[in-house]
């Protein structure tokens, strides 16, 4: 076993192809344990390559993933990490708690568990509704709570507040803090750079390459931007200089 | 494989096609007419009872064909099988769980399409009945395991339903119903041999024309079902847990 002081996730030097492309060429970088890491940038800049690539479902092309200690996609880590799509993967034709019900007997938490997660994605009014009967948002607290079950170690959210509107939008990032200081590590990925103050730590990520790895504070810091977005866009100014 | 993943999957899968009463009904109820349709057809001739049985063994196929192929064609394309994959559920449990699902809803099928033949279409064969039941369900399971691993091929629900006329009609034609199978020419009673649905097709005139029929039906049962676990096997080699 590992200690808890050594971090969640260690990206190595990984190398995705996908068709023709090489939408990771060689991306090195780390998530600490039981904060909440931001994964920023553009749309098609390797976002979700590099979540499915931590998550273990990534075919990838050279490099090591290593994830609370072990090699991603290992057998072991298929209860300690929850993923969650972009798109919410849940049963439509399905209730909340019956799709709930089926990915905690997957992981094998206790019925329980699902009573817990409804309250805190805040389905108890849904919980016996259909979910194609649900709105957009509440489909993604599904999908969501899909994967809180079984309390993982880890979380890998794909744009987990695309769609929303502001309040479920704060409401979510609650959450996250929430889990975050229960011990949870979770990997958020958002192109909505106002987000990135919620987070402990920022990876911005643009054309496959990592353009800082640093708090919030310290990206403001380093480039002298008022706000998260303009501090991206003078890295990307910088780099082109250089 | 875990036992308990497999049963989660399958009640998962039954809990869905419950939701589902237009499907369920459609499933028990067409075999039924199809059924009544063709003892009316040939009122009042011997035809019926020579391919009632036979007929009896090739719906349950094709309609759990269609079913399972669409249904997992829609968990690949919803991102829900991706999801399961990254979990500790198995291939073996994911195939296991519909196998299991659609099996069981397969010998509710058999038993009301058997009961309805016999007693309502008046099928008079000579082996016994409950031989039909059990044929009737290898049948379904056949089609169920088809279904999953042809499900892989297919990009579109509009090209799983296309495999429908693909791979059951060539079957349907080579099964001995409307030639027997040893007055095809050579070369088609060659692949006809190895052809699934020929095996569950004579099992079931086996049952039609002899008393004492269980160990010429035991073999051909036994065939129907080595197709069905190689059909498994094959479509748990088309699940990836990594993909490109």
């Amino acid at each position: 076993m590992t200690s808890d002081e050594s971090p969640a996730v260690v990206v190595d030097d990984l190398h995705v192809v996908r068709g023709s492309r090489e939408v990771l060429p060689g991306i090195s970088l780390s998530v600490p344990r039981g904060q909440v890491v931001g994964l920023l940038g553009p749309n098609g800049g390797g976002k979700t390559t590099l979540l499915r690539s931590i998550v273990g479902v990534q075919i990838i092309a050279g490099g090591t993933v290593t994830v609370l200690g072990e090699p991603a996609g290992s057998p072991s880590l298929r209860s300690r990490v929850g993923y969650v799509t972009q798109e919410a993967s849940v049963y439509a034709d399905l209730t909340v708690r019956a799709n709930l019900n089926y990915f905690a007997a997957l992981v094998g938490a206790p019925r329980a568990d699902v009573d817990r997660v409804i309250e805190v994605v805040d389905l108890g009014a849904e919980a016996d509704s259909r979910v194609d009967r649900l709105s957009g948002g509440q489909r993604s607290r599904v999908s969501l709570g899909a994967a809180l079950v079984g309390s993982p170690e880890l979380l890998v959210l794909d744009e987990p507040t695309v769609g929303l509107d502001p309040v479920l939008r704060r409401d979510l990032w609650a959450l996250f803090r929430g889990l975050a200081s229960e011990g949870t590590t979770l990997l958020v990925s958002s192109h909505v750079m106002d987000e990135a103050t919620r987070c402990d730590r920022l990876l911005l990520l643009r054309e496959g390459r990592l353009l800082a790895d640093d708090s919030p504070d310290g990206l403001l810091a380093r480039t002298g931007a008022p706000d998260a977005e303009q501090a991206f866009f003078a890295l990307i100014e910088t780099e082109g200089a250089a | 494989m875990n036992p308990r993943l497999t049963l989660a999957t399958a009640r998962r899968v039954l809990l869905q096609l419950r939701a589902d009463h237009r499907t369920l009904v459609l499933m028990i109820a067409v075999p039924c007419v199809l059924l009544g349709l063709l003892a009316w057809i040939f009122n009042g001739t011997p035809v019926f009872d020579s391919v009632g049985a036979p007929f009896l063994g090739v719906f349950p196929f094709v309609v759990m064909f269609v079913i399972t192929s669409v249904a997992t064609l829609r968990e690949r394309s919803s991102g829900t099988l991706e999801r399961l994959l990254s979990t500790p559920l198995g291939k073996g449990d994911f195939l296991g769980g519909y196998a299991l699902a659609f099996g069981l809803l397969a010998v509710v099928q058999a038993l009301v399409a058997t009961g309805f033949a016999i007693w309502v279409c008046g099928l008079d064969v000579a082996g016994p009945g409950s031989l039909l039941v059990v044929v009737a369900v290898v049948d379904a399971v056949l089609g169920t395991a088809t279904g999953l691993f042809v499900s892989a091929f297919a990009r579109t629900e509009f090209q799983a339903v296309q495999f429908m006329p693909a791979f059951v009609l060539p079957q349907f034609l080579l099964c001995g119903l409307l030639v027997p199978r040893n007055g095809l020419p050579r070369v088609l009673e060659l692949v006809s041999d190895v052809l699934p649905l020929s095996y569950a097709v004579d099992a079931m005139r086996t049952l039609t024309s002899q008393v004492d029929a269980a160990g010429d039906v035991g073999r051909d049962v036994a065939i129907v079902a080595a197709f069905a676990v190689g059909a498994i096997a094959l479509g748990s080699l088309t699940l990836r847990r990594r993909t490109p």
